[in-house]
């Protein structure tokens, strides 16, 4: 689907500091009746995450760790029951995933004798119910189900969606009878950077000459195809020819090489 | 135009025709002076004798080849042609009057007429050189008004010479950068000794193609510069290329680059102009070439630097070389160097085809050969001009560290340095190659490169014994290229030419001493080498033709420039030579589609091919060229063979009927001729029925056997389409040609037998008459453009999941909750999407399997909230229970991943169930028999559970509570009917058994 520059600066008009929750959402949704639900999670998310990223460096620094933290446990003394963490992310304009990750980082720092690894603290946020502390489980667990945009099961969740892509893709190269060698293949074959697909006999849609094709199953707007431009699409070039970016919305303004198109 | 450039000509050539005393009037040819008209009736017969006497000595001695350049002579004497006036330097010279003895000493040129006349004296001489000029600067000359009016003769020659020639000349050096694509077998994992090497060469790949896009993009802004943007991005690079092996890699990666995009593609006919491709092709190839003639007239610099320039890294080479001299690592040039100098042995010892000698009568075809020597020029050119642009760097990266902008030194440093730098041995064994070169004679091959690497050597090297010596091998050569002697198996003209234009270059540059050309005589003796060694070598073959010669000796292109500003400066009568220059539009032109999708489709096969290993694409064009000869070897044996046998049936009737013996020969020709001719349309469409037929087997043979189907069909109707196109080319311009060459021998032959057997009658094969000669019709190789596909998004995700939990942890609005037909909704989504599994990967399984356990805690601990009448917030307990059957349901049969269930009894989940009031154990403690009942969980597992539960901290009652749960569920024993044992459960003794708190 094509989203005209215009439609889709107003859509992120909208989005300007808004917690990434499922009410956002729902209100962005009777906003814009017209688009998809899955198309409007798009943009926020990727809206989202760049207002993240601009962000990110504040809420870590040591001082600002240690507010939260004291909030945090300010806020369960009055009432555990209550969504402390996920008021204190909402209010902190953060995401509430990664606020009950520094909170959780910093309440393991306090009861544990080492300090705790990466893979551990994941797999707490994974599974909350390994959380040492049942009130901070709770409060984990209610961050990251409320978090549309950051945490394990949007992360999940994207990881599906992709996978999905890849597979209804693949499933139109058959149907088109495109000969293709997939990711797997490639790598077999010892290939340093692999897109979704490499085309075996190269083909032309709307007259530019597409070998590979990459599925982002994801908005297609300005910024990410820069970021994707410079982490894997020039990659791909480096390597051998033009690409077929594939997304699943993307805005009708003019990218730089390789031509991005409608899949 | 400032004189600088002619001045240095005039000091430089004036040891040759020994003119131009200080103090004589020198010609000038500054622009904005009127040029005085030049009249030969103003020469006197005197001076006439003197400069016919002058140019005749002049001439012979550029005919031996005793001036160091060639064409740096030509420049001197078109200069003389064109110049405007006279200028008095210092004193001016008295004009001696007419009858005035001339003295030895007076000055040869006293003005402008007797330049011109020296000047058409000594072209007239030089014709045979000038007319293998290219055809624009053979315009010139023929329409030079001062040439026609001083020697009507040689214009009328220089103008047959015009018309004749086929030399267009395009220099528009063809550059669109490519990366080099990657080929798993010298690419791959297995071809580094780490992975850590693996990846950091990943990585430099990609800051080598960052380096060089962002050259492409700004080197032409005014004031950027290479080593303050890139420099030290580069040398952070070439930092992390710590293993050898590393370096070896990024080598090959470097000068494969190098070779794509510095090398003229010769004939490529794609992009050449920096603009949009889809946008040019709609131009359509006419247009095309005007535009690219127009670009080349805008963007070709002027002046490259005279007619003798030093060498330079035009165009890409300058990205090269800064990124050589950037990098500044010693490892990267040792590296360079030795593969540089591994690919020149390559390519100098590669065999270029030799033509065959004539196996039958058939080959000895002019055109077919003429075809044949097109592919092997361009083979020739291919590997000519890779190997200068490897030798130039090879020699770049060698003498670099000798070479800096400071003079050459003085003659006391010289020996010191001498003795230093001779036991040093040679990076490449240059002198042995040229030797070689010399001896199989493919000195036309290795003496251009040899020029280039030398080129770029220090004003030391030549001063050298082992290069001394190299010199005089070069010198001894250029002596022995006598342009006017053409022997049988010599060396062709052009190839001669090439080669005295490249060395008389040498000759010139700065870094070679001046005297060197004068003082070397007879030093080669020693290493003479049988030049005259018998045998055909590639010298004799005709490999170099203009193009070749201007692309590697652009300076010759200075003649033609001279001339050109000659016309523009005499304005008002160059009549047609400043053309204006008609606008033209890409708009309308929409409606030439095929021509588009014909380009599009050369695109497609030039980027299939890019993809794929190059065997692949040599292995097509090889099958394409034999099946295409085959093809016309075919249709000769076939039906040009037919036709003559009819030819000479026709001409057996002619002769038994009456009235006809008498016929003129060149008549009776004639009139087979037309008869028969018509039938040569029918060559067309067997060819390309032949080459349907032939190309295929020969691809598939020729091809590994793995294979993919879609490569090889591609490969096939690629190799198809390029057969049929070069038969089709060449059946259509010669056939008519061709069979009235064999009718006309066999009418020839019948006329001297007279009268050939009647029995050649009987078996001929009836050749119905072609309806008309189509064209060669485009076929496509490739599949056609797609239209984009479509698909509707039918996401089958977790998202809904995430939903109902996110509801049901709260916090949510007043209004918010889910109404009970979602829930059997989304498990009846999820059972679908289990059995359907076309988009399960097995993360996402195991997450859904997770929320899924999720949910059903939030079941039995009554925390779905409801949507409906404020009273009822809670589910129905009979629906809590259908779902959490469903739920039974979906674990057992559906999920293929581990479902982790003892998260239904996680400390976490626990506290959901004591947080409700009232509490209810009844859903739980059904949910635990059933997993057991169904073998989802074993009661060991349950009892681990409960028991490691009871260990965590819980308030009072509810540790009461559990205590009771536990042992509850240890003393139901296994019970065959979970249908009975519910009901009994649920309904008496709820209340009894579970306390409600």
């Amino acid at each position: 689907m094509i989203l005209t520059k215009a439609q889709y600066e107003e859509i992120a008009q909208c989005l300007v500091s808004v917690p990434p929750t499922r009410q956002s959402l729902r209100k962005l949704k009777q906003r814009f009746p017209s688009q998809s639900q899955a198309t409007l999670l798009s943009i926020f998310s990727q809206e989202y995450q760049k207002h993240i990223k601009r962000t990110h460096a504040k809420h870590h620094t040591s001082e600002a760790i240690e507010t939260y933290y004291q909030r945090y446990l300010s806020g369960v003394v009055k009432d555990g029951a209550a969504p402390v963490l996920l008021e204190l992310a909402n209010e902190m304009d953060y995401a509430p995933s990664l606020m009950a990750r520094i909170i959780l980082e910093r309440f393991l720092q306090e009861h544990e004798e080492t300090p705790p690894s990466k893979s551990v603290i994941n797999s707490m946020l994974r599974d909350p119910s390994q959380i040492p502390d049942g009130v901070l489980a709770n409060q984990v667990y209610q961050c990251i189900v409320n978090d549309c945009c950051y945490g394990p099961l949007v992360d999940c969740i994207k990881h599906a969606i992709g996978h999905e892509h890849e597979v209804l893709l693949r499933d139109l190269l058959l149907e088109k009878n495109l000969s293709f060698l997939d990711e797997d293949q490639l790598r077999a074959k010892g290939y340093d950077k692999t897109p979704d697909f490499i085309l075996q006999v190269p083909v032309a849609v709307e007259g530019h000459i597409i070998h590979w094709i990459e599925s982002k199953a994801s908005f297609g707007d300005e910024c990410s195809h820069h970021a994707y431009l410079h982490d894997q699409f020039w990659s791909y070039w480096n390597r051998s020819l033009p690409l077929q970016a594939t997304y699943d919305t993307i805005t009708t303004s003019k990218y730089p090489s390789p031509s991005s198109l409608l899949s | 135009m400032a004189s600088p450039p002619g001045a240095e000509v005039c000091k430089r050539s004036g040891r040759c025709s020994g003119r131009s005393a200080s103090g004589s009037p020198l010609p000038d040819r500054t622009g904005h002076l009127a040029a005085e008209p030049a009249d030969p009736a103003r020469v006197s017969s005197r001076q006439r004798q003197r400069l016919r006497l002058v140019a005749l000595v002049y001439s012979a001695v550029m005919a031996e080849n005793l001036v160091p350049n060639l064409f740096l002579e030509l420049y001197f004497v078109l200069q003389l042609l064109t110049a405007r006036r006279m200028v008095a330097t210092g004193d001016s010279h008295p004009d001696p009057g007419p009858g005035a003895p001339d003295s030895v000493g007076s000055p040869l040129f006293r003005n402008v007429h007797d330049c011109v006349f020296f000047a058409v004296q000594v072209l007239e001489r030089q014709l045979q050189v000038l007319s293998y000029l290219d055809k624009g600067t053979l315009k010139l000359l023929a329409e030079n008004e001062r040439l026609l009016c001083f020697s009507p003769a040689l214009q009328s020659r220089l103008r047959a010479a015009y018309e004749g020639s086929v030399a267009k000349v395009s220099l528009a050096m063809p550059h669109s950068a490519q990366a080099v694509s990657f080929q798993p077998e010298t690419d791959n994992r297995a071809n580094f000794s780490s992975d850590r090497a693996f990846h950091t060469f990943k990585k430099q790949r990609d800051v080598f193609y960052e380096v060089l896009r962002e050259w492409e993009d700004h080197h032409e802004e005014p004031g950027w510069d290479f080593e303050k943007g890139l420099g030290s991005r580069i040398r952070a690079m070439m930092g992390q290329l710590s293993a050898a092996c590393s370096h070896s890699h990024f080598v090959r990666l470097f000068q494969k680059q190098l070779l794509q995009m510095c090398q003229d593609p010769g004939g490529a006919a794609g992009v050449v102009l920096g603009e949009a491709p889809d946008v040019l092709s709609m131009l359509g190839a006419d247009k095309l070439g005007r535009l690219r003639r127009l670009q080349e007239r805008l963007l070709a610099p002027q002046s490259s630097g005279g007619p003798c320039p030093p060498p330079t890294f035009p165009g890409c080479q300058g990205f090269f070389r800064d990124f050589i001299l950037s990098a500044s690592s010693f490892q990267f040039n040792q590296h360079l160097m030795d593969s540089l100098s591994l690919k020149i042995q390559e390519l100098n010892g590669l065999t270029l085809p030799q033509p065959e000698p004539s196996e039958d009568e058939g080959e000895s075809d002019v055109d077919w050969q003429v075809r044949q020597n097109g592919g092997e020029r361009r083979q020739f050119a291919v590997v000519m001009l890779s190997l200068r642009l490897l030798a130039k760097f090879l020699g770049f990266v060698a003498f670099l560290p000798y070479r800096g902008p400071e003079p050459p030194p003085t003659r006391e440093l010289q020996d010191s340095i001498l003795a230093l730098r001779s036991q040093v041995p040679p990076v490449l064994d240059v002198r042995a190659l040229l030797q070689q070169g010399l001896q199989a004679r493919r000195a036309v091959l290795t003496v251009p490169w040899l020029v280039e690497f030398l080129s770029l050597a220090d004003h030391i090297v030549p001063l050298l014994d082992y290069y001394r010596s190299i010199f005089g091998l070069l010198l001894h050569l250029h002596r022995s290229l006598v342009l006017s002697e053409e022997s049988e198996g010599g060396m062709c003209f052009l190839n001669k030419l090439l080669l005295l234009a490249v060395l008389g270059w040498l000759f010139q540059i700065p870094t070679v001493p001046e005297d060197l050309f004068f003082l070397e005589e007879g030093q080669a003796d020693g290493l003479e080498v049988d030049i005259e060694a018998s045998g055909r070598g590639l010298d004799s073959v005709p490999v170099v033709d203009q193009h070749l010669l201007y692309t590697c000796c652009p300076y010759i292109g200075e003649l033609r420039k001279l001339l050109a500003s000659w016309v523009s400066g005499s304005s008002g009568r160059s009549g047609g030579f400043v053309r204006k220059i008609t606008p033209t539009t890409t708009t309308g032109l929409g409606a030439r589609l095929p021509q588009t999708i014909q380009g599009l489709q050369a695109q497609l096969a030039q980027a299939f091919f890019h993809n794929q290993p190059p065997s692949l694409r040599r292995t097509v064009e090889f099958v394409a060229e034999r099946i295409g000869s085959n093809c016309v070897k075919h249709i000769k044996a076939t039906l040009v063979a037919d036709l003559v046998c009819q030819a000479e049936s026709l001409l057996q009737e002619q002769l038994v009927s009456p009235g006809q013996k008498e016929g003129d020969p060149a008549q009776l020709l004639e009139s087979l001729c037309s008869q028969l001719c018509p039938h040569g349309a029918q060559a067309l469409s067997q060819a390309r029925e032949f080459c349907q037929k032939k190309s295929p087997g020969a691809v598939r043979a020729l091809l590994p056997e793995e294979t993919p189907a879609a490569v090889l069909s591609s490969a096939e109707n690629i190799a198809v389409g390029l057969a049929t196109e070069k038969a089709c080319t060449w059946l259509s311009a010669n056939i008519t040609a061709l069979i009235r060459r064999e009718v006309k021998a066999a009418v020839s032959r019948a006329l001297r037998v007279q009268g050939p057997e009647p029995a050649a009658r009987g078996e001929r094969r009836g050749c119905s008459r072609a309806s008309s000669l189509a064209v060669c019709a485009a076929i496509s190789p490739l599949p056609q453009p797609q239209p984009q596909p479509q698909h509707d998004s039918s996401s089958l995700c977790s998202c809904p999941h995430q939903d109902v939990l996110a509801l049901a942890a709260g916090p949510r609005d007043p209004e918010e909750g889910v109404s009970p037909e979602h829930v059997e909704q989304l498990l009846g989504q999820l059972s679908q999407m289990l059995q359907c599994r076309q988009y399960l990967c097995p993360p996402a399984e195991q997450h859904l399997a997770k929320c899924s356990v999720e949910l059903a805690s939030l079941l039995v601990a009554d925390q779905v909230p409801v949507l409906g009448p404020p009273a009822q917030h809670q589910l129905e307990r009979g629906q809590a229970r259908r779902f959490l059957n469903m739920l039974l349901s979906l674990w057992k049969d559906d999920f293929q991943v581990p479902v982790p269930l003892q998260l239904l009894l996680s400390p976490r989940n626990m506290g959901l169930l004591a947080a409700t009031r009232p509490r209810q154990w009844d859903l739980l403690l059904f949910l635990l028999r059933e997993l057991v009942e169904q073998g989802l969980m074993g009661r060991a597992q349950i009892e681990a559970c409960l028991g490691s539960l009871r260990e965590a901290q819980w308030p009072e009652d509810i540790s009461k509570e559990l205590a009771t749960l536990f042992s509850l569920f240890l003393a139901e024993p296994h019970i065959p009917e979970p249908q009975l044992r519910a009901r009994e459960l649920v309904q008496p003794n709820r209340g009894t058994v579970l306390a409600q708190s």
